[in-house]
């Protein structure tokens, strides 16, 4: 009896956060998604090289390369071709060569991490890591010069404008501006998602890539080319971490910041885990990171009443900049018993030699 | 396998023949030949991004003599004069002690990429204990105050081995996450209780006595042979001692160390509180040696750079310092390139991948093309990390 009456303020104060939570969600919810682009596009990449057993932890240096390319090409779209009027969405001539040369160039920096990792058989997570030091180091590099030159921006794409009648529905509205009031990479990440956990759970491929990524000796045995499938998956892979990073400079804003992807790509992986190594999983996590994360930043200029604001305001503005973070690894380390990696994750394949 | 040449532990020693020197002399040439033409592939490499600088800035005119002026000014700035040198050993002295923290999870089979949040732990260690005994005399207040930077960054590392021996979350993404944390514990102190008070913006005090005496010059201070003497320490732990052994087993080959009956939790924990250790002096060095204070945030890169610098050296303690003081010297003579010959400072972040990049593939390709001498060529490192599973801490 004791412990229940103990635990009433604990009850009142979480009822408290819940309400919170439900009074912010509506106007916070099309941010929460957008945040999440990137690091959901950053575990899609990572589900599908994992899955075939390739760690990648070059996400982040991927990223990063694709959001400089993008941006750059664009703007030297703008330089030959002259600037453009925008159709819908924002959408102009040379967004559209800047988002091709964003994917091919993520499509490049992930052939040569399935090189370094497949066919030399380097420690994956150091070709990763030298990934991410040279894209770091030659983003920022070209960055400066070409920045120095002060070129014209190409633009960014912008938000699909849905009917008003269906944002102003009463109840559901806000659930339709969330998923329709985006651009169009941010709308692509659900689909690309929804598709990708079909693809890996219905189709030929993804009984494959899951064959490969557990057992990968059996999957030869039975046909499978296991080299060629872990290239075409860390490619696949690459796609995706290159629509994140475009995401990052030409539709959340219209320029390459050095080190503009800011650990997003660390953090996709962490979702990726929490995520349980699948598509929806990973959005899932990846939303979740999100949540914390507007939370955090809302908390400030928007701060909730009663007992909970008074803590709120007690604490230092920090803590809940750190936030989602902590909810990070206290998940991770809540979940990982449950959350199995693919056997043969991380180990390279080598033919058995034969006769 | 991981060619480990450390006298303590010599593993399947082949019978003594001709074929063993040979290799020796292999392993020995590209050990010192490696990173230099790694250097002569940066170098080259570099230049283009230089020619290509100066292509877009100058509007299409090229000057041929560019690269020339400009790693002119990088050797100038870092090695042409005693004030120049002393530069490059204040910013080699973190990377050492980063180099090492990296270095260490390596031979333990693990990845601490947590060095840049355990640096800032030792940060806000250092400074707290030291504003605190700024009017102490030296030898009491420097002391204690890079000892609480070294127990902060070692405490922020037990925490990532503490989950990994518990849970099994890996590393790897734990301590990036503890990274953003570290981030904001040292701006919540350096805002609330270490502030100045009535300061414009959030600042802490100087550490006054608590500061690293200068040995060197002007500004050469004690960390620097701190940092030597680390190097020494880390070798000493793991060649002479039965815990580096266990180390050093549980990292090349966990299932012979589980089944030599050593605890692999134990060792994580263990490893991961030294390496943090380690990141925490990097940290206090840097705070108690050269800015004797600190905003919010803490600029550094070493964290990141420390990678490098332990690949470089292939982990090998004593291979640290030479790659230490060699990206060290790039960082303290960034700056009079960028001020004689208008490069950007980036160019030396390019430099660095290229080193790393030339030094992990070039050999696995010699070894892939050559005959039976280039088989003889270490490829270190070549399981650090096997997977996000938790099997290596399971007994």
């Amino acid at each position: 009896m004791d412990t229940f009456l103990y635990s009433l303020p604990v009850i009142g104060l979480l009822f408290q956060v819940v309400g919170y939570l439900i009074a912010i969600l509506p106007t916070s919810a099309p941010i929460i998604l957008r945040a999440a682009t990137p690091l959901g596009f950053g575990a899609l990449c990572g589900v599908v090289c994992e899955r075939s057993g390739v760690v990648n932890i070059g996400i982040e240096g991927t990223m990063l390369t694709a959001a400089f390319t993008g941006w750059v090409v664009a703007i030297a779209a703008v330089a030959v071709l002259g600037p453009m009027a925008p159709g819908p969405l924002g959408i102009t001539p040379t967004l559209i060569i800047g988002l091709v040369a964003a994917i091919l160039s993520a499509v490049g920096v992930s052939l040569l991490h399935a090189w370094l990792s497949i066919s030399l058989r380097i420690d994956q997570i150091i070709s990763g890591t030298i990934i991410n030091i040279a894209a770091f180091g030659i983003t920022g590099y070209l960055n400066n010069v070409i920045s120095a030159a002060s070129p014209t921006s190409a633009g960014q794409f912008e938000k699909f404008r849905p009917p008003a009648a269906l944002m102003d529905l009463p109840f559901v509205g806000w659930l339709f501006t969330t998923i329709l009031n985006q651009g169009p990479i941010t709308i692509s990440l659900l689909v690309c998602a929804i598709v990708l956990q079909i693809l890996l759970f219905r189709s030929r491929w993804g009984l494959r890539t899951r064959a490969v990524g557990e057992h990968p000796k059996a999957a030869e045995t039975v046909g499978i080319d296991v080299i060629r499938l872990r290239y075409r998956n860390v490619l696949i892979g690459g796609v995706f971490a290159g629509l994140g990073g475009a995401f990052l400079s030409m539709e959340l804003s219209n320029a390459f910041q050095a080190g503009q992807t800011a650990g997003r790509g660390f953090i996709a992986l962490a979702a990726m885990i929490v995520g349980r190594w699948t598509p929806i999983g990973g959005l899932g996590a990846a939303l979740l990171f999100s949540l914390f994360l507007t939370i955090g930043q809302t908390i400030g200029f928007d701060p909730p009443t009663g007992q909970l604001g008074e803590i709120v305001a007690a604490l230092p503005a920090q803590v809940f900049s750190a936030l989602p973070y902590l909810v990070t690894i206290v998940v991770l380390a809540g979940l990982i018993g449950r959350s199995t990696p693919p056997a043969a994750d991380g180990r390279p394949y080598e033919r058995e030699a034969t006769a | 396998m991981t060619a480990d040449s450390g006298p303590g532990m010599r593993p399947d020693r082949p019978p003594l023949s001709g074929r063993i020197s040979r290799e020796r002399i292999g392993r020995a040439l590209t050990t010192i030949v490696l990173p230099f033409v790694a250097m002569l592939l940066a170098v080259i490499i570099g230049s283009f991004f230089i020619y290509a600088a100066d292509l877009i800035a100058n509007k299409g005119a090229i000057d041929l003599g560019k690269p020339l002026t400009a790693y002119g000014a990088l050797v100038k700035g870092s090695l042409l004069s005693f004030d120049a040198i002393v530069a490059t050993l204040k910013q080699a002295a973190p990377l050492v002690f980063g180099g090492l923290a990296v270095a260490l999870g390596f031979k333990a089979g693990l990845f601490n990429i947590g060095v840049q949040g355990q640096l800032l732990m030792g940060v806000l260690g250092s400074v707290a204990v030291g504003v605190a005994l700024a009017d102490q005399p030296v030898f009491v207040a420097a002391p204690l105050a890079f000892l609480a930077g070294t127990l902060a960054g070692a405490a922020f590392g037990f925490v990532p081995g503490f989950l990994k021996a518990v849970s099994g979350a890996h590393e790897v993404v734990t301590t990036i996450m503890l990274n953003y944390i570290a981030l904001n514990i040292l701006a919540a102190f350096v805002s609330g209780p270490l502030r100045v008070p009535k300061a414009p913006a959030p600042v802490t005090f100087d550490v006054g006595h608590a500061a690293l005496p200068i040995f060197l010059g002007k500004t050469g201070h004690v960390g620097i042979l701190i940092a030597v003497v680390a190097v020494v320490v880390v070798w000493w732990l793991l060649y002479r001692t039965t815990l580096g052994f266990e180390i050093r087993t549980a990292g090349a080959n966990p299932d012979a160390a589980r089944y030599a009956g050593m605890r692999p939790r134990r060792l994580i924990m263990l490893t991961m509180t030294f390496s943090g250790a380690l990141a925490g002096m990097a940290g206090a060095g840097e705070l108690l040696g050269v800015t004797h204070q600190t905003q919010t945030s803490f600029a550094t890169s070493v964290g990141f750079d420390s990678i490098a610098v332990a690949l470089l050296a292939r982990s090998n303690p004593l291979g640290i310092i030479p790659a230490a003081i060699l990206f060290g010297a790039m960082r303290a003579g960034a700056g009079q390139m960028q001020i004689e010959a208008r490069t950007p400072r980036e160019l030396v972040d390019v430099l660095q991948a290229v080193i790393l990049l030339v030094l992990v593939v070039l050999p696995v390709i010699a070894r892939a093309l050559g005959g039976r001498g280039a088989r003889a060529i270490p490829v270190e490192a070549e399981t650090i990390t096997k997977s996000y599973a938790s099997e290596s801490v399971t007994t």
